[in-house]
């Protein structure tokens, strides 16, 4: 018997003759002998949970995590602090183990929660209607070039580079089930080239995708670069990283129809990459074309004010191959972390940490770029992340800096052949200046003892790493 | 019944935004520590919000409360029985929230570097071995995000596979019985629903199925089913189905929902499937949360293989040092990427965890008492008025879950599958799941799991025969349930007609 089952032997007599059968294997008789397993599984038997939790213990410190490495990698997923009340509340019963809330009367708690989230992250995006949450943020990428597709009937899609390279190839994976074409837009000192994305956008286009800030933290002239899309009637869609939100310009005062991204930064843990929350936020135009729940307002039979599941008629249990999407199970949860962790910082302080964020970036930027080897990638203005150059090979480095406890950033060569000596670095609220102090004293080090062990006798000054490798 | 108004009912429903005011705050962040240079000499003044959003302000014991009083507004799996079928609401062991929260899993940062990341990429090579034994395939990706999430992977993996052979084919099948996110996904993955009907015993049509191949067989790229299938009920012509499908070239697809019926009994592998997806939120304890999050994990056959998402995590052997775990971003045929990073890697730890912790044994005597269970509780409702009111569908023994019928209820009490699912609520107990599948009338769809007891199974059999008694002499009752919930029904015709979504603030 495992523990988490009830059955004496004594239930199992009495179950077993109120059924009228004399052994469960009598039940197992409709599945056909030759596919009946016939063996034991071949896993290990099972454990005590004390020696569940020591091997699981003992995996998890086989990982360099950032309570153990001071982490400046970012990529789309940062190390913010997430207060306590963010677990405190996630982990009651009552949010963590209902199902979906198909029966409204006893489901308020979890509905009413949805409903403050989408009134949140209005509030961020500045556009009117946001959904309940998705996956994560490049598969919802790939769900707003479905609904684009639907929106103007169109199958061409213009993609800026500066999009997060996991959403690119999401869209390109999920553009090849739905039938579009995916044109990718070059970059150009560090933000997306405007020309040539006005000479990619055509009346075939059915939207533009541009992030801000983009993956290499420059915060991009969406308004400018929008204005093509605008021009020939495509869905302008914006991914952007929603902790920079509490100072920068919202998506929607640019002119964007749909604003999305990654969760992660609002009350979610790294979890070596998830669960986490995609949001997905639009105009009221595209209300009955959006993927995902939706909780709204009503009242029950006696006044009482309530929360639904709303536009139902959208989803997957009710129109089947005519759903706007195919999402069930999405990440309600993973939002209401988020929504936590939002009232917790409240208006001011969601400010004033985005604040924070654009002034020890700027900080650390300066201090990295005075750094002996080392170059600004690009100018343009970043929130809370940057990239720069590196005049010896980057993964070296970083494997320096790691043998000093430090993760000095995301290696842009792993995405961006043409920044293969590029090192993108990201700041939160949790690295201090003694931090980003020690980091760039680590990161020069780490480049004077690389470039000693590419050139012994200190000559050769004109090859460059690539030419050494 | 007596409508007096009970203390949460008279609490009138307040968002988090209408308790605000200017002033409160809960946070106090870190100092600067930095220059203090005004922000318009950092980023240009155009690319700047000039209002904050107006999120709420309010201190945190009240956020606490706020959160806490929302929370009794919900009734959840550990206060009590939720056969809600197909869902699979079985017990989320706490252990596994543990070992999730270490923060060698919960602060590890998805780009890590693998050299440095050997513990996870180990677990997550290990819950791929599980897994691939437990479904008979061995080929494992972990990536899909939910089970629709797999399903779109399965039909994108059998493009792949028929392009790498010069093929391009049209045709999804599915049975008229398959759950919803069936037919959406073979919509997103740009192929057409043909629906399959269903025999006199519940599983598949085979006349039906061959003429839907015979019809054009060339253009059959897949045959979607659970199996069991939404009714509980094993297809014994499974193996017939296998060979049909194949021989027309197309692939099998396990929508793997149900496979808590079957663990360490039979495998969707030697059935005949090429690919499946797993709900670890389902048969491996994840909790729901509400609505997520779960993972939909995919195992599939040698020819699938080469077309897994990348990046897939391999085990590599390293001449007697032990074992060593890489992510493997070079499979040139691959599908490419479902999603970010590397999948729901909090989900995987509690679902290895709870794999630990039954083992292969465990979990096989798992799937034996929920078919113990399911048979039960179903055996108890043939006697007595929900014999005749709500008689089974499909007369036979059950698998994990089974479907009643409300029609006869319907058509002599005039009561719905609804006002019975309504008035449940005022007993304590979540409703089944109702009107599916589509092809029963009035359905209720059962699935009480394996870690309920007998007596839970006993209290709610008792309940649905007080509730029909009740309603012999006094329908209106259960017609106007439930009562005692913190709202009672609510008008979801307006919330869809003028749809109001978020809170105004002013």
């Amino acid at each position: 018997m495992t523990r988490y089952t009830s059955a004496t032997d004594a239930d199992r007599a009495e179950m077993l003759a109120a059924i009228g059968v004399d052994s469960v294997d009598d039940l197992f008789e409709q599945i056909p002998e030759p596919l009946r397993l016939g063996r034991p599984l071949a896993l290990p038997d099972g454990m005590s949970e004390a020696e569940v939790y020591e091997r699981l213990a003992a995996l998890a410190a086989r990982n360099e995590d950032a309570e153990s490495q001071v982490c400046f990698v970012g990529a789309g997923m940062y190390d913010h602090y997430v207060p306590a009340i963010v677990d405190a509340i996630t982990q009651r019963s009552e949010f963590l183990t209902p199902y979906t809330p198909y029966q409204p009367e006893i489901s308020q708690g979890g509905l009413q929660v949805m409903f403050e989230f989408q009134t949140a992250m209005s509030e961020l995006t500045g556009l009117p209607v946001s959904n309940a949450g998705l996956y994560e943020g490049p598969s919802s990428v790939a769900s707003a070039g479905y609904l684009a597709m639907a929106a103007t009937k169109r199958k061409r899609f213009v993609v800026s580079r500066g999009l997060h390279p996991h959403s690119r190839e999401t869209l390109e994976t999920y553009a090849v089930g739905y039938g579009a074409e995916v044109v990718e837009v070059d970059l150009c000192d560090g933000e997306t080239d405007a020309a040539a994305l006005t000479a990619a956008v055509d009346g075939e286009t059915a939207a533009v995708f541009l992030q801000s800030p983009n993956f290499l933290g420059a915060v991009e002239q969406v308004e400018a670069l929008g204005a093509a899309a605008k021009e020939h009637g495509a869905l302008l869609i914006v991914a952007t990283d929603p902790m920079t939100l509490g100072v920068l310009k919202p998506p929607g005062e640019c002119g964007a129809d749909i604003a999305l991204g990654e969760g992660q930064p609002l009350g979610n843990r790294l979890d070596f990459g998830g669960p986490s929350f995609g949001f997905f936020c639009a105009t009221e135009e595209q209300i009955r074309r959006m993927p995902g729940r939706i909780a709204g307002e009503t009242d029950d039979v006696d006044g009482r004010r309530g929360f639904v599941l709303a536009l139902q008629t959208r989803e997957q249990h009710i129109r089947r191959e005519k759903a706007t999407h195919n999402i069930c199970t999405a990440q309600a949860l993973n939002a209401l972390g988020a929504m936590v962790h939002l009232a917790w910082l409240g208006r001011e302080g969601f400010r004033e940490l985005g604040e924070l964020l654009v002034r020890r970036t700027a900080y650390a930027r300066e201090r990295l770029a005075a750094v002996e080897g080392v170059q600004l990638l690009h100018t343009a203005p970043v929130a809370r992340e940057f990239a720069v150059r590196l005049d010896v090979p980057v993964e070296r480095v970083l494997e320096r800096c790691a043998e000093r406890g430090i993760a000095a950033g995301y290696p842009l060569g792993r995405e961006y052949p043409e920044y293969e000596d590029g090192l993108l670095v990201a700041i939160t609220e949790r690295r201090t200046k003694v931090q980003i102090d020690e980091m760039a004293d680590a990161l020069g080090a780490a480049i004077v003892a690389e470039r000693g062990a590419l050139f012994p006798d200190g000559g050769e000054e004109n090859a460059t790493a690539q030419e050494v490798r | 019944m007596a409508l007096t108004e009970t203390p949460m009912q008279a609490e009138h429903a307040r968002t988090i935004y209408e308790k605000s005011k200017p002033g409160r705050r809960a946070a106090v962040l870190p100092d600067i520590e930095v220059p203090e240079t005004p922000l318009a000499e950092l980023i240009p003044a155009e690319l700047l919000r000039a209002e904050p959003p107006r999120l709420p302000e309010i201190a945190e014991p009240e956020i606490v409360r706020h959160y806490n009083k929302l929370s009794r507004r919900n009734f959840d799996l550990d206060s009590g029985f939720y056969p809600l079928g197909s869902c699979t609401m079985k017990h989320n062991p706490r252990l596994n929230e543990r070992v999730a929260a270490l923060p060698g899993h919960a602060r590890l940062h998805p780009a890590q570097d693998p050299k440095r990341a050997q513990g996870a990429l180990e677990l997550m090579s290990l819950l791929q071995e599980s897994l691939g034994e437990i479904c008979g395939l061995p080929h494992v990706s972990l990536q899909p995000s939910a089970g629709s999430h797999g399903e779109l992977a399965g039909l994108l993996l059998t493009r792949a596979f028929h392009a790498d052979r010069g093929e391009e084919r049209t045709k999804v099948l599915a049975p008229d019985t398959s759950h919803g996110t069936n037919p959406a996904s073979v919509t997103m993955a740009g192929y057409e629903v043909v629906k399959v009907a269903t025999n006199e015993r519940g599983g598949v049509e085979m006349d039906d199925l061959r003429a839907k191949i015979d019809a054009d067989p060339d253009q059959v790229a897949c045959l979607m089913l659970t199996n069991p299938n939404t009714l509980g009920l094993f297809d014994e012509n499974i193996a017939e189905i296998a060979e049909l499908i194949h021989a027309a070239g197309g692939t099998l697809y396990y929508d793997g929902a149900n496979l808590n019926a079957v663990m360490g009994h039979s495998r969707p592998g030697d059935m005949g499937f090429d690919i499946v997806h797993v709900n670890l939120h389902k048969s491996f304890s994840q909790p729901h949360g509400g609505g997520g999050p779960g993972a939909g994990p995919i195992a599939v056959s040698e020819r699938i293989e080469p077309f897994l998402p990348r990046p897939q995590v391999v085990r590599r052997e390293n001449n007697g040092h032990g074992p060593s775990f890489d992510l493997d971003h070079e499979r040139p045929k691959s599908i490419g990427r479902l999603r970010g990073f590397q999948g729901n890697f909090g989900v995987f730890v509690r679902s290895y965890a709870y794999i630990l912790s039954l083992g292969g044994d465990g979990l096989a005597e798992a799937s034996e008492t929920a078919v113990l269970n399911a048979n039960y509780l179903k055996a108890c409702l043939a006697e007595g008025l929900a014999g005749e009111r709500l008689p089974v569908a499909f007369e036979r023994h059950c698998m994990h879950e089974f479907v009643l019928s409300g029609k006869p209820m319907k058509r002599e009490l005039g009561l719905a599958t609804l006002d019975l699912a309504k008035r449940l609520l005022d007993f304590g107990f979540h409703p089944p799941t109702v009107y599916f599948p589509l092809l029963v009338e009035e359905a209720l769809m059962i699935e009480p799991t394996e870690t309920e007891t007998k007596e839970s199974l006993d209290g709610f059999a008792a309940a649905i025969e007080q509730i029909l008694a009740e309603a012999e002499s006094d329908p209106e009752r259960a017609k106007q349930a439930p009562y005692t919930t913190p709202v009672r029904r609510l008008d979801e015709v307006k919330a869809t007609r003028r749809p109001v979504v978020r809170q105004e603030i002013s």
